[in-house]
Parts: C-alpha cells; sequence; structure tokens
C-alpha cells in the first residue's frame, strides 16, 4: 500500500532513508523520482549510511553507475543524461545480484527495470519541506512500507 | 633512447577517442569521434554517431588515429586503455579493442585510470614536476590530487555530492539553456554583474572537500520564487552570481591546499578548465605564488580525449606498469 510521509528538513531525509536503508535485502530494487534539486542523493546517502558504506557518496549524473561496498554493495544509479529509454548502459547485469540497486530519474529508463522494486517520488513543497510518496511493488515491497508505520 | 610510441584508447563516458603519443610529449594523433564527422570521413555505414556508440566507433576512430600519425606500426611501444571508472559497457569496448591490437601485434598493454589522463593532459604543456597539485573540474569529478612523483596520486579533497560540471549543467537547464550548460553559462556571465546572493558551501571549513549541491539548490530555488512572484531573473547577473561563487569555491580551496602543501606547480585539469573566469582567478591569483607554475592544457585535451590516456600511459609503462590479456573494466576504480 502506497504512503505519504512529509519531511521538513535535510535531516529528516536522512532518518528516512535509514529506516528504509536497514530493511534492504539483496537484491533490493530502489526508484526515485523527483525534480532537480528535490534530494534524490541526498536519500541516497541516508541509505548508503544504513548500509554502513564509509565512502562518500556523491552525484552518478555523469557516470550514471557508480558502486560502493558496505554491508550490502550500493549501486547507485542516474538515468537524467539517458535521452534513449531502451539504451543498453548494462543495467540489467546489477539487478537479481547480491546488492542494492538504487536508480534516480527512474521513469526515463522505466521500461529496464524490473517491476518488483520499491519507488518513491520525492515532491518539492517548499524551500526545504518533501512530500515522499512511497509505493512498493511485490511483497518484500509492501513489507518495508508496513514497517515504516511501527518506526 | 628509442622512442616511446603509445597507442591510447578511452571509452569510459560519452567519447570514443584513440591517440598515437611519442614520448609522453608529442601528439601525432588524437581523434574523437564528437569531432569528426563519421560519415563523411568513411562513406559511413554507421547509422548515428550519437554518445556512448562505442561499439560503432571504435574501429573507426583507431584506424584514423593510426593513419593520421602515420607511423609504422612496428614502431608502437605499447597499447594503453582507460580501465575505469566508466560505464562497464562502455569501459570494455575500449579495453577489449586494446587487448585485441595489443595481441594480435605482440604489443604490452598499460591499463589507465580515467582521471590519470586528466592530470597528464598537463605534461603535453610542460613535464611535470614534483611535488604538484592538479584541480580536477569535469562533468564527474571535482577532486584536488596531489602527486608526489610519477604515478602517485593523493586525493587530498573531492565533492561531497554534485561534481561542478554537473551543477553548471543542472543549473544551466533550470534557466531554460540547452546542454552543454557550462560554456552558455560562461558566455551570459561576461555580461553580466554579480546581483543574486548565493552560498558558498563548505568554502571556509577546514577541508579540501567541495559541495555544489546547495548552490545548485540555491539558484532553483531563487528561479522558482521568482517565478511565483511573476518577477523576471537577469539571466546574464544569475550566470554572474552563480559563476563567482563556483570560482570562489575552487579558487579559496586550491589556495588553501597550495598554503599547506608545499608544490612546484599547479595543474588545472578536465573540462571545466575551459571555464574563464577560473582561468582568469587562477592567474590574477597565482601572481602572489611566484615559485609555483600554473599550467592549463589546451581545451582539446581537457575534454575526454585518448591523447591525455597515452601520457599518463606512456609514465605508467615507464615505472614498469604491465597488464596482460585478463584487463578488465571497473565501473568504480580508486585512482
Amino acid at each position: 500500500m502506497k504512503k505519504e510521509i512529509q519531511i521538513k528538513n535535510l535531516q529528516e531525509t536522512t532518518i528516512l532513508a535509514k529506516k528504509i536503508g536497514k530493511q534492504l535485502f539483496p537484491g533490493a530494487i530502489i526508484t526515485l523520482d523527483g525534480d532537480l534539486g528535490a534530494g534524490k542523493t541526498t536519500f541516497t546517502q541516508g541509505l548508503a549510511k544504513a548500509l554502513n558504506i564509509t565512502k562518500v557518496v556523491n552525484s552518478p549524473t555523469f557516470t550514471i553507475i557508480k558502486e560502493y561496498d558496505g554491508d550490502l554493495s550500493l549501486y547507485h544509479m542516474d538515468a537524467y543524461r539517458i535521452e534513449d529509454e531502451l539504451e543498453d548502459i548494462g543495467i540489467d547485469e546489477y539487478f537479481f545480484g547480491d546488492g542494492v540497486c538504487v536508480i534516480e530519474w527512474a521513469s526515463k529508463i522505466i521500461s529496464q527495470i524490473p517491476q518488483e522494486r520499491l519507488h518513491i517520488n520525492i515532491n518539492v513543497e517548499s524551500v526545504t519541506g518533501r512530500l515522499f510518496e512511497i509505493i512498493p511493488y511485490g511483497e518484500k515491497y509492501e513489507h518495508i512500507c508496513e514497517e515504516l508505520f511501527y518506526v | 633512447m628509442n622512442d616511446i610510441v603509445v597507442l591510447a584508447i578511452e571509452s569510459s563516458c560519452d567519447e570514443t577517442s584513440a591517440a598515437v603519443i611519442k614520448n609522453g610529449t608529442e601528439v601525432m594523433s588524437n581523434i574523437v569521434s564528437s569531432q569528426i564527422d563519421i560519415h563523411k570521413k568513411f562513406g559511413g555505414v554507421v547509422p548515428e554517431v550519437a554518445s556512448r556508440h562505442h561499439v560503432e566507433n571504435i574501429t573507426l576512430v583507431l584506424d584514423a588515429a593510426i593513419k593520421e600519425a602515420n607511423c609504422n606500426i612496428n614502431d608502437i611501444t605499447c597499447v594503453a586503455v582507460t580501465k575505469g571508472p566508466g560505464l562497464i559497457g562502455s569501459l570494455l569496448v575500449g579495453i577489449n579493442a586494446a587487448k585485441a591490437f595489443a595481441f594480435s601485434h605482440d604489443l604490452p598493454i598499460v591499463g589507465v585510470h580515467h582521471i590519470a589522463g586528466h592530470i597528464y593532459a598537463n605534461n603535453l604543456v610542460e613535464n611535470l614536476e614534483f611535488p604538484s597539485l592538479a584541480l580536477v573540474v569535469s562533468g564527474g569529478h571535482t577532486e584536488l590530487v596531489l602527486m608526489e612523483d610519477h604515478n602517485s596520486f593523493n586525493i587530498i579533497g573531492k565533492t561531497r555530492d554534485d561534481a561542478v560540471g554537473e551543477a553548471y549543467d543542472k543549473v544551466a537547464r533550470v534557466v531554460n539553456l540547452t546542454y552543454p550548460g557550462g560554456p552558455q553559462i560562461d558566455r551570459l556571465a561576461k555580461s553580466g554583474r554579480e546581483t543574486y546572493k548565493l552560498p558558498r558551501v563548505m568554502l571556509n571549513q577546514d577541508n579540501y572537500d567541495f559541495s555544489f549541491s546547495g548552490l545548485k539548490s540555491a539558484v532553483i530555488n531563487l528561479v522558482h520564487n521568482a517565478n511565483q512572484r511573476n518577477e523576471s531573473i537577469n539571466i546574464e547577473n544569475l550566470a554572474k552570481s552563480f559563476q563567482e561563487s563556483v570560482v570562489d569555491i575552487l579558487v579559496g580551496k586550491t589556495l588553501k591546499a597550495l598554503k599547506n602543501y608545499n608544490v612546484k606547480q599547479l595543474l588545472l585539469a578536465g573540462g571545466v578548465a575551459a571555464n574563464s573566469d577560473l582561468r582568469a582567478r587562477l592567474q590574477v591569483e597565482m601572481k602572489n605564488y611566484s615559485h609555483i607554475k600554473l599550467i592549463i592544457p589546451p581545451l582539446k585535451y581537457c575534454t575526454d580525449n585518448a591523447a591525455m590516456i597515452g601520457v599518463a600511459g606512456t609514465f605508467a609503462y615507464l615505472n614498469g606498469v604491465r597488464d596482460d590479456l585478463s584487463l578488465n573494466g571497473k565501473a568504480s576504480l580508486e585512482l
């Protein structure tokens, strides 16, 4: 079931990301959509903290995919620069593996992404306020969403 | 001493490129896929020369690089190739081409880090002297790298979020400029004044790290608020205000590093090295550091190209670096 969470500032984004990050499992997929500056990379940095990734997680916009080692590997992807939805960037190699895939601007390559995933829309409501719409596709992701009610 | 002639290949990002470099200083050829009309030049079986179409481009740029260098294949000492970081599918096109060439001509292979290449572009202007400090500024990277010797790289500062070139492109998009945004903002800034107050994130912190995400957000908010109030934005002044903030941060952090590290050269590297205010400010500031030589490579060696990989490959080869046919690409590779 879809869940909406109101966020007041950057710190709350990080807290929410950590809560979700703690529930991730090998092969988990998170897709992120939201305007420039909405906080997609900030959210991913929070997830990385939950996975005990110590390296700096910075924007993958130009390199498209960045990999990090942690409790689970993190594959941080960004489709911002992709113009052809079907361009083969080798993204499918990363799905169904042992790591976690986070895909920013996911809607630009949605046909390349497996159906089962946790989708998050970040809506800008004010300078620091954001509305997170969290939409689970598949049982495992429903479970993550339900857990968010209890934390 | 025999000449060292390196055939170099770069395919880590959008460009497919091949080059032939002599002795780490002389560019015999440097072919970049986006700079040539492959249709026209080769009578074209290539449907489209778009970005990241490395497979279609690779043999054409290799062929062109060898022809233009006008060298005998027997004169080639080794093959240098970018092994990372970058998209793995893109890297592997270059790496496999390098392997095929090396195998068929019985040559050693030298894998090169993409950022090492950007830094070594400076050696085409003047021989590197150590220690030296490199400011690497591009679409994907913003780093301060200290070099104590050839092939020795110590990243003393890096961006914690967006790279500077990326901030340029995203700000350009917010004000409806076309891609790539950097050159356009630079051009508009020339006729603008700094009238908008924008932050200098992390400038006064006691480290060499950068952050451009907050600056990007500040511009987005500024434009958004103006739109809501039906006020118009002076685009030239916004461009100048943004650029001043960027240059303050880049130059401020670089000077901070120069005060603490006793270097002989300051090297500028990466595509943002084309920025006119960045160049001008560095040239002015460096007058106060007469013992440090500022080097800025020509623009064609600042954006992604194989010549820089050939130069870095030459010095790696001289230092004994050898890879074999098991060389693999790595998406996230440490410098």
